[in-house]
């Protein structure tokens, strides 16, 4: 299953874009702030220069005097290099300056300077206007005094300012990404020390989950602690199950065939003994499929639920060999048990090796001529250990190794001997529980050859 | 305004008024002619036989322009340039004037190696450029001083002026602030630095003064006898024309000495702005600047100068200047000055 994204990244992800949106906000706020105090300073090196001049107006008897202060337009020229404009008018009629630089839209009132912009000779200017009422020749008249500026220092100082806002909001992103890197990391460090916690659990592991966690994980290593709890239970109850199982099924297999041979031994009817040989058989027949549905189940059961521990394999092997040696004899097979001195060891289940050991040999012995000859052999190579087991049998006939591992499979050609297809299914699955491997196929010159190769380690 | 008496020059015309080609006063047309068929031409208030070497150095570097050098007055320059008479670079001793021009637009901007190697106090929204620099200076008459110190300031002057009326009457000499933009601009600055100076000029209006136009008559008064003071010099003809140790001396106010800058601008409607961009280029380079103070006796830029004399004030190129260009303000001004020096 791939997994639906990652936290570290979602996370990191998601404080970066807040990191982001707040860099620009942090820039615009700036560049708000510093536009607005670079403009309420011109504004005020305008006003001053407009009052200046109204201020030496003069009234008179021979109309409107003008004394422009030099350091009127002076001081304006000394915050950069900006061209400025002037006009002074009585009413619409234009005193001195220039005289067609633009209005304001509204009076100004007094000495206060109203402050607008506008375009004048193919620039934009910023133009402080004032009013002043001056007493000429006996009468009142209300003289307007605009002074523009170019807006090349404003705008020069502006674009100071905005690559100033925008070094301060990339230097805060770039904190931020780090500070949001850390706080992903230091969030997701009780999260993932649980998940590690609970990878390094072996199988049989199943104590309910106790290291103390953050107040949000609780509810997760609740389900967790209860999950396994059901589990346990229902893993021991399997266990009893099969236990029981096997017991209630082959204890009266058992006395069925105590009791059919008991009978055998007592009757002389030819007839009766055949009926009695088959129900022997139908008997054999149904005990070891038993045994072999458990052995199965056992199987499966323990390669979930193993317990491991250091298996000696020569002596495994010989001693599995052993216990058949009463079968074996009884059809004049022959088992030769081939295993070196050196100790080999493999870190395995011991019920689950040998029940695999067990089938391979019944099945070899099974399908093995009378007079016949079973070779066991073990040897270590590169890493592995390599357990064979071959016969002088029938063989496999046209079907494959592959398609006889198979649950309930059966050869073609073994209609004629009791067996329930289980066996190299078991022998199969515990290969694949240890990670190695089983392959079976003809052996030239007739017969089987088993090979079941387990990793050493 | 001339500073140079004029002397034959080849291919020097007169020109009055010459229709509908100039509505302003041409005083010297002079064409230097080049192996191809660029032309630069370039207006200037600076006398051809002054600027002639600067020229001439030009067409070495650049042998295919052919040069058209038109000198006239800075008032009839500023309005040549207002009328967008066709020229490529425009030179003019009258900043106040020069100001005027790129303020309302007719300047184009430029920027380049030698134009931002220029002090910050020498130029003007990439527009204007100073080249040379001329400390505005009196010339007094050592004779004329006999038996007193001379003065070094104007308080100076003024107490000694005050001190002897009878000494120095008819012998003062200035420029007629309505006859000359120089004058003008000189007694303007004059007026906004102190109010000695219209102390100065009360003092020199009751010692009947006479007025010129030009710095050359005022230094030629001096060496002639007929002057004692002459006021507001140019520094640099001052030095060309007077001997050392002669009767004439120089003296720069040690309470301050305005600076004028001889300023160059390229008039938006230039036909070549390029040549005149190079021309420009060639005028503040090493070469240029040398030959400005060795060939045309006009000082070069020079920081280090102004560093070196404290009383040193370069007019600033401001909107400052644009005060007394107002026709209003001219007029407040020069009415107030003939009040005070003009006197019945």
């Amino acid at each position: 299953m791939r997994p639906a994204g990652s936290i570290r990244q979602r996370l990191v992800l998601t404080l970066l874009v807040v990191a982001a949106v707040l860099s620009g906000l942090l820039y615009l706020s700036v560049r708000t702030v510093a536009d607005a105090a670079v403009e309420t300073t011109q504004d005020s090196i305008l006003g001053a220069a407009t009052v200046a001049i109204a201020e030496e107006l003069r009234g008179g008897d021979d109309g409107l005097s003008v004394d422009i202060p030099y350091a009127a337009f002076s001081m304006l020229g000394a915050t950069g290099e900006d061209r400025v404009f002037y006009r002074i008018l009585i009413g619409e009629q234009t005193v001195t300056g220039y005289d067609d630089l633009p209005v304001p839209d509204q009076a100004p009132s007094g000495l206060t300077p109203y402050f607008y912009s506008t375009a004048y000779q193919d620039a934009q200017v910023r133009v402080g206007a004032v009013t002043r009422t001056v007493l000429v020749d006996g009468s009142q008249v209300i003289v307007q005094v605009l002074v523009a500026q170019t807006r090349t220092t404003q705008d020069a100082i502006s674009r100071q300012m905005a690559n100033r806002a925008a070094a301060l909001g990339l230097g805060f992103f770039a904190i931020a990404a780090v500070l949001s890197l850390l706080t992903a990391r230091s969030v997701l460090q009780p999260l993932q020390g649980l998940a590690e916690a609970m990878g390094r659990r072996g199988p049989q592991d199943l104590r309910p989950f106790e290291r103390s966690v953050p107040l949000e994980l609780t509810p997760l290593t609740g389900a967790l602690n209860g999950f396994i709890a059901r589990l346990r239970g229902a893993l021991s109850r399997t266990e009893t199950f099969i236990t029981e199982a096997a017991h209630h099924v082959r204890t009266p297999l058992a006395t069925v065939r105590a009791q059919a041979e008991i009978a055998l031994r007592q009757t002389d009817d030819d007839a009766t003994r055949a009926t009695l040989g088959r129900v022997i058989r139908a008997v054999d027949d149904s005990a070891r499929s038993a045994g072999q549905l458990l052995d199965h189940a056992t199987v499966v059961y323990r390669t979930d639920q193993r317990s491991d521990e250091v298996l000696a394999l020569g002596p495994l092997i010989t001693d599995v060999a052993a216990a058949f040696h009463t079968t074996a004899d009884m059809r004049d097979i022959t088992i030769k048990v081939d295993v070196p001195h050196d100790t080999i060891a493999l870190r395995f289940d011991r019920l689950l090796l040998e029940s695999a050991l067990r089938n391979l040999i019944d099945n070899a012995i099974k399908y093995s001529f009378e007079d016949g000859s079973i070779a066991i052999a073990l040897k270590a190579e590169a890493g592995q250990a390599i357990i064979t087991v071959k016969d002088r049998g029938r063989g496999l006939g046209d079907d494959s190794g592959q398609r006889l591992a198979g649950r309930f499979q059966r050869g073609a050609n073994v209609e004629d001997v009791i067996g329930s297809g289980l066996g190299l299914t078991i022998v199969r699955d515990v290969a694949r529980a240890v990670g190695g491997s089983f392959t079976i196929r003809n052996r030239e010159g007739g017969g089987t050859c088993a090979i079941l190769i387990l990793p050493l380690g | 305004m001339r500073h140079f008496d004029l002397t034959a020059w080849i291919g020097v015309a007169w020109l009055a008024l010459a229709g509908a080609a100039a509505a302003f006063e041409i005083e010297e047309d002079t064409t230097f002619a080049g192996t191809g068929s660029a032309q630069i031409s370039v207006l200037s208030t600076t006398d051809t036989q002054a600027f002639a070497p600067v020229i001439i150095a030009f067409q070495k570097d650049r042998p295919d322009v052919t040069v058209r050098y038109v000198v006239a007055n800075s008032q009839d320059v500023f309005s040549a340039v207002q009328d967008q008479a066709a020229f490529d670079l425009v030179i003019s001793s009258a900043m106040d004037l020069q100001l005027k021009l790129a303020n309302d637009g007719f300047a184009q901007g430029y920027s380049s190696a030698a134009t931002t190697g220029l002090p910050s106090w020498a130029k003007w929204r990439d527009q204007l450029f100073a080249f040379a620099q001329e400390p505005v200076v009196m010339v007094l008459s050592r004779a004329g001083f006999d038996g007193l110190p001379l003065p070094r300031t104007r308080a100076d002057l003024i107490r000694t002026l005050r001190d002897h009326p009878d000494r120095f009457a008819g012998r003062v000499g200035t420029y007629d602030p309505q006859q000359s933009g120089a004058g003008y601009l000189f007694a303007t600055q004059d007026a906004r630095q102190s109010d000695t100076s219209w102390r100065l000029a009360e003092v020199m209006g009751g010692l009947d003064p006479q007025l010129f136009t030009a710095s050359g008559d005022m230094i030629a008064g001096v060496q002639g006898g007929r002057l004692d003071v002459a006021l507001n010099v140019l520094g640099s003809y001052a030095a060309a024309r007077l001997p050392v140790g002669g009767d004439g001396v120089i003296v720069a106010p040690q309470d301050f000495t305005h600076v004028l800058l001889r300023t160059a601008l390229i008039p938006r409607d230039a036909a070549a702005p390029a040549l005149g961009q190079a021309f420009l280029d060639f005028l503040l380079s090493e070469e240029g600047q040398r030959l400005i103070e060795d060939e045309t006796g006009l000082p070069r830029i020079n920081e280090a100068a102004l560093a070196a004399g404290p009383h040193l004030r370069p007019i600033r190129l401001d909107p400052g200047l644009l005060v007394f260009v107002d026709p209003l303000m001219r007029q407040r001004f020069l009415e107030e000055w003939t009040a005070a020096v003009v006197q019945p």
